[in-house]
């Protein structure tokens, strides 16, 4: 089973210290391509969601049975098997957002963010740790997303949930800016998700920055070396 | 200067009094676009201006650097400056103060200030909002518009409404559109001849324009502000590249004249690409990094879909100059580079 300390720690990890998309920093092709508004960037991360869990699962449940070498083809194998079945699922049950994601959901199975918790994560540990981290790890990726989205949407065409109503068809998209407004379209496209996550990247590192000060203040330690900036 | 050996001379440069004379080369250029368009570039400069004093003052108290040094220094004016020039005159005073404070916060601070940005920072500006917002920042007033002053007030403090003379085209677009629309029926001497918003060599009145940029930019040589490689082979890479297309075939062609006093050539060739942070520091790279960005500008201007190429250009060459400078290293006196 899995103990308090344990859940916590990958709770963890997948929300905030090792972030998908903030600290490794992955999957910045779904995330530039899907994130012009949050709906889009939720909906993504929820499909991802379920084949990081499903897949993580698996490869935990398997991870004596695989052979070393070919673990890699292994673990696409089961990987595209689980994206075939949501991409299938999306376009039955969500078709209007399946064709707004596109191609994006069947990529789910090159984002690397799914194949590095299968490597890192599920090959060494028991299945129900494995299920738990594939879904924090896709929870963190989620909330990351949501804001990108958010600020992108908002920055571009003043709006909140644009396409709301492809997932809820009763629910409208918040305008939160005059009509008029004019719309930052550089926020729309990918450099303006660069410059947003290197904003979002910097405000994390702050965060950080700062409750490290403040523990080391009270411990009156010397001030901890700064936070990692990023991974190459 | 303390590393240096002697012989000493001494050369009066401070970062204050280098942005000063650039400002005041600047003036000529002003002069003749005030008498072109009337007092509301003067408007612009002045919004500008501010925003970039604004902008400026918050980062440096955000990153906790001496205030009053680096507001004084004047670069931040420069950037205002240059930014104000790029954008056209009767831009909603919004947009002028959303380019400066991306030139200053982003372009400028968010790298570590003067001095270690590696992109012109008015460039990045002029590039970030012809992305996004290419409707606004292609409605240039049109020839024989007469606005008063109020009225030019008014419509950049959004106040009177946008009309529809004021969406006029830059000289290097009519010609653009004018050849695209003639699809091959037409012809650029003809064009030139007849069409109002060209006048004796380039754009009507323009041509005035570039020619009081050169008139600075000939002053900063002259003061040893900048150097004439830069510029040069700016000059030199845009006219070769239009020189070559004009001798093949004049007919669609436009002369090198008309694309040196055309858009912001001049004003690139003297104020931007010598830029000494985001510039090649070098001879030879200097020579290099203009003449590239010259001819990327040519490129981008008439085959591109943008009105004019040179932020670009610019911009593409600041990516290069790790590279060039790099390469185009001076061997240390008395030996030889290794090869």
């Amino acid at each position: 089973m899995i103990g308090r300390d344990e859940f916590i720690e990958i709770r963890d990890n997948g929300l905030w210290k090792q972030n998908t998309s903030l600290v490794q920093i992955l999957g910045l092709c779904p995330l530039l391509a899907v994130t012009t508004n949050a709906v889009n960037g939720v909906m993504l991360s929820l499909a991802t969601i379920i084949v990081m869990a499903v897949a993580n699962l698996a490869v935990a449940s398997l991870r004596n049975l695989i052979p070393h070498e070919i673990r890699i083809p292994v673990f696409i194998l089961i990987v595209a098997a689980l994206v075939t079945v949501v991409d299938l699922l999306f376009n039955a049950q969500l078709h209007e957002l399946y064709l707004v994601l596109g191609i994006f959901i069947p990529l789910i199975v090159t984002n690397c963010i799914v194949l590095a918790r299968v490597e890192a994560f599920a090959n060494k540990n028991p299945p129900l740790q494995s299920v738990f981290d594939g879904v924090f790890m896709g929870v963190g990726m989620l909330w990351t997303l949501a804001l990108l989205g958010g600020l992108r949407e908002l920055l571009g065409g003043g709006t909140l949930f644009a396409g709301i109503d492809m997932v809820f068809p009763g629910l409208q998209p918040l305008q939160l800016l005059p009509g008029d407004y004019p719309g930052l379209l550089l926020a729309m496209l990918p450099p303006g998700a660069f410059i947003l996550l290197g904003c979002l990247i910097a405000w994390k590192n702050w965060v950080e920055a700062r409750a490290a000060a403040r523990h080391s203040a009270q411990r009156s330690l010397p001030t901890p070396p700064a936070p990692l900036t990023d991974r190459v | 200067m303390s590393w240096s050996t002697p012989p000493y001379l001494l050369a009066d440069v401070s970062v204050r009094r280098v942005m000063l004379q650039v400002l005041v080369a600047l003036l000529p250029g002003i002069a003749a676009y005030v008498w072109l368009i009337g007092p509301a570039i003067i408007l612009q400069l002045l919004i500008a201006t501010l925003a970039a004093l604004l902008g400026e003052a918050l980062m440096l108290r955000l990153r906790r650097r001496p205030l009053l040094l680096f507001l004084t220094d004047g670069s931040a004016i420069v950037t205002a400056w240059l930014v104000a020039l790029a954008f056209p005159p009767l831009s909603p005073w919004w947009l002028t103060v959303v380019g400066v404070l991306f030139a200053i916060v982003v372009a400028k601070h968010l790298y570590g200030g003067l001095g270690q940005n590696p992109f012109n920072p008015a460039m990045i500006a002029f590039a970030a909002c012809i992305v996004s917002f290419p409707a606004l920042m292609s409605q240039w007033p049109a020839l024989g518009l007469r606005l008063s002053l109020a009225e030019q007030f008014g419509i950049i403090a959004g106040l009177a409404p946008r009309v529809d003379a004021m969406s006029g085209a830059t000289p290097l677009d009519a010609l653009k559109t004018a050849l695209k629309l003639g699809d091959g029926a037409v012809d650029v001497p003809t064009l030139l001849a007849t069409q109002e918003v060209f006048g004796n060599f380039a754009g009507r009145g323009w041509e005035w324009v570039s020619t009081g940029y050169l008139l600075g930019g000939l002053w900063l040589w002259q003061r040893k502000v900048i150097t004439w490689q830069a510029p040069a082979a700016f000059v030199g890479g845009l006219s070769l590249l239009a020189g070559i297309l004009w001798a093949w075939n004049p007919q669609q062609f436009a002369n090198p004249l008309f694309h040196l006093f055309s858009g912001g050539s001049l004003l690139g060739a003297f104020f931007i690409v010598t830029d000494p942070v985001s510039g090649s520091t070098t001879f030879r790279g200097k020579l290099i990094f203009g003449f590239l960005a010259g001819a990327i500008a040519y490129v981008i201007r008439v085959f591109g879909g943008y009105p004019d190429g040179v932020a670009f250009a610019v911009l593409l060459m600041n990516l290069c100059v790790p590279l060039i400078d790099m390469y185009t290293q001076a061997p240390i006196f008395g030996m030889k580079n290794p090869k």
